[in-house]
């Protein structure tokens, strides 16, 4: 995976179960975003060309190259709607969350 | 633009990899955006410096750390004073193929982190320095700092019957690190990001001290929509009022040169921050534009 991964956050028991800085390990991610959104970006693999605009202009880095298109992320997508208003081919729609 | 020795970095051949992710920015988040693609441009070997501001506050919330690469929060004064300091230490350690960067706000840069910088640039430190300038303090709540344009509203400068928001105009950084006889400056902006990409690449090839300024907008201190962050970033620079160049061996030189520019009018009357300015406002916002522009043209390289 290219990209840090989602792990389960075990509340430290002892001294030792924390880590030594003020930091665990790069990447250590234990929350995800999705709970923000209120839109829901929706894609159209048929109508999606694989310009990658949507993916070079993502803040949050969730849309991904897949098999020469683009695929998303929801664990960590807020719903900002950047990729479905950049499209040129109109293949990301955003839909109100919990539609569809 | 040319880039030595390697392959040009775009969106076909840019890593997949994320070293900024999941983190707690707010929807839109254009600074957030210019911290992602500076990482995945300068890669895994990057050591990143943070000051006080947004991109420390969402990237490191314990136990999440959304940096996946070394970062380390500095001092608000800090970043280049700490940039430096590293940059001795991988000197020190004999380490090769690395690079030191420090992403801070326009607070951090223009106002709290100005002397640190001038003295990084000054001891040609091979550090490269990346402001992203959201026209606020917006960390702490949208104060004004030295790059709040004129016209705009803060939570410090309110707009009112007699003060109409920011009183002051932006300090033009670039000019201020160019005076420097810096190696290497450059302005972009995220609505153009294939030259923030280059910049970035060709600032990670420089040998000396790199400075680029790159434009971000922030919906939630700006009101606006949280879809409409590119667009602005675009429409910043096709105004004219954010100009892309770049200034390298004691030469500015114009990256865009537009015949005419986009109306400023549209621009402004999309923002909540510029929301109670009257059309004199404006004039004087073009005026300003027009003088600069002038001068641009009559002294710097175009392309």
């Amino acid at each position: 995976m290219n990209r840090p991964a989602l792990r389960k956050y075990v509340n430290p028991q002892y001294l030792s179960d924390l880590p030594e800085g003020p930091c665990y390990d790069a990447g250590h991610l234990v929350t995800v975003n999705a709970g923000w959104r209120t839109r829901k970006p929706v894609l159209d693999s048929e109508a999606c060309t694989g310009c990658y605009i949507c993916y070079m202009n993502c803040p949050e880095g969730v849309i991904f190259k897949s098999d020469g298109k683009v695929d998303i992320d929801y664990d960590f997508c807020k719903g900002c709607g950047i990729c479905g208003n950049g499209c040129p081919k109109d293949a990301i729609v955003m839909i109100r969350e919990g539609e569809a | 633009m040319s880039v030595v020795n390697k392959v040009r970095i775009n969106a076909r051949t840019i890593t997949d990899k994320e070293f900024f992710y999941g983190h707690k920015a707010c929807a839109g988040c254009g600074g957030s955006l210019a911290v992602r693609h500076i990482l995945k441009v300068l890669g895994e070997r990057t050591f990143t410096v943070l000051p006080a501001g947004c991109m420390s506050a969402v990237g490191f919330n314990f136990p999440q750390l959304c940096f996946d690469s070394n970062a380390i929060i500095s001092t608000f004064a800090g970043t280049a004073s700490m940039m430096s300091g590293i940059a001795a230490g991988a000197r020190a350690l004999g380490l090769k193929d690395y690079h030191v960067v420090g992403i801070a706000g326009d607070g951090g840069t223009a106002d709290i982190g100005l002397q640190a910088l001038s003295g990084a640039i000054d001891r040609r430190e091979k550090v490269i320095y990346i402001c992203y300038d959201n026209e606020a303090y917006m960390n702490t709540g949208i104060q004004k700092s030295g790059l709040t344009p004129f016209g705009a509203r803060t939570t410090t400068t309110p707009a009112g019957e007699n003060i109409k928001g920011t009183v002051t105009t932006k300090k033009n950084m670039f000019e201020i690190v160019a005076a420097h006889g810096i190696d290497y400056a450059a302005t972009a902006s995220v609505g153009y990001i294939q030259d923030f990409i280059n910049k970035i690449q060709k600032a990670s090839e420089v040998d000396g001290t790199s400075y680029i300024h790159v434009y971000a907008p922030c919906p939630t201190g700006w009101g606006t929509e949280t879809d409409v962050t590119i667009d602005l970033a675009k429409e910043v620079v096709d105004t004219g009022l954010w100009v892309l160049a770049e200034y390298e061996q004691g030469e500015f030189r114009l990256n865009r040169n537009p015949k005419s520019f986009a109306p400023v009018e549209n621009y402004v009357r999309r923002q909540g921050r510029f929301k109670h300015l009257e059309d004199e406002d404006i004039a004087a916002i073009v005026h300003a534009r027009d003088a600069k522009w002038e001068q641009i043209r009559n002294s710097w390289k175009l392309k």
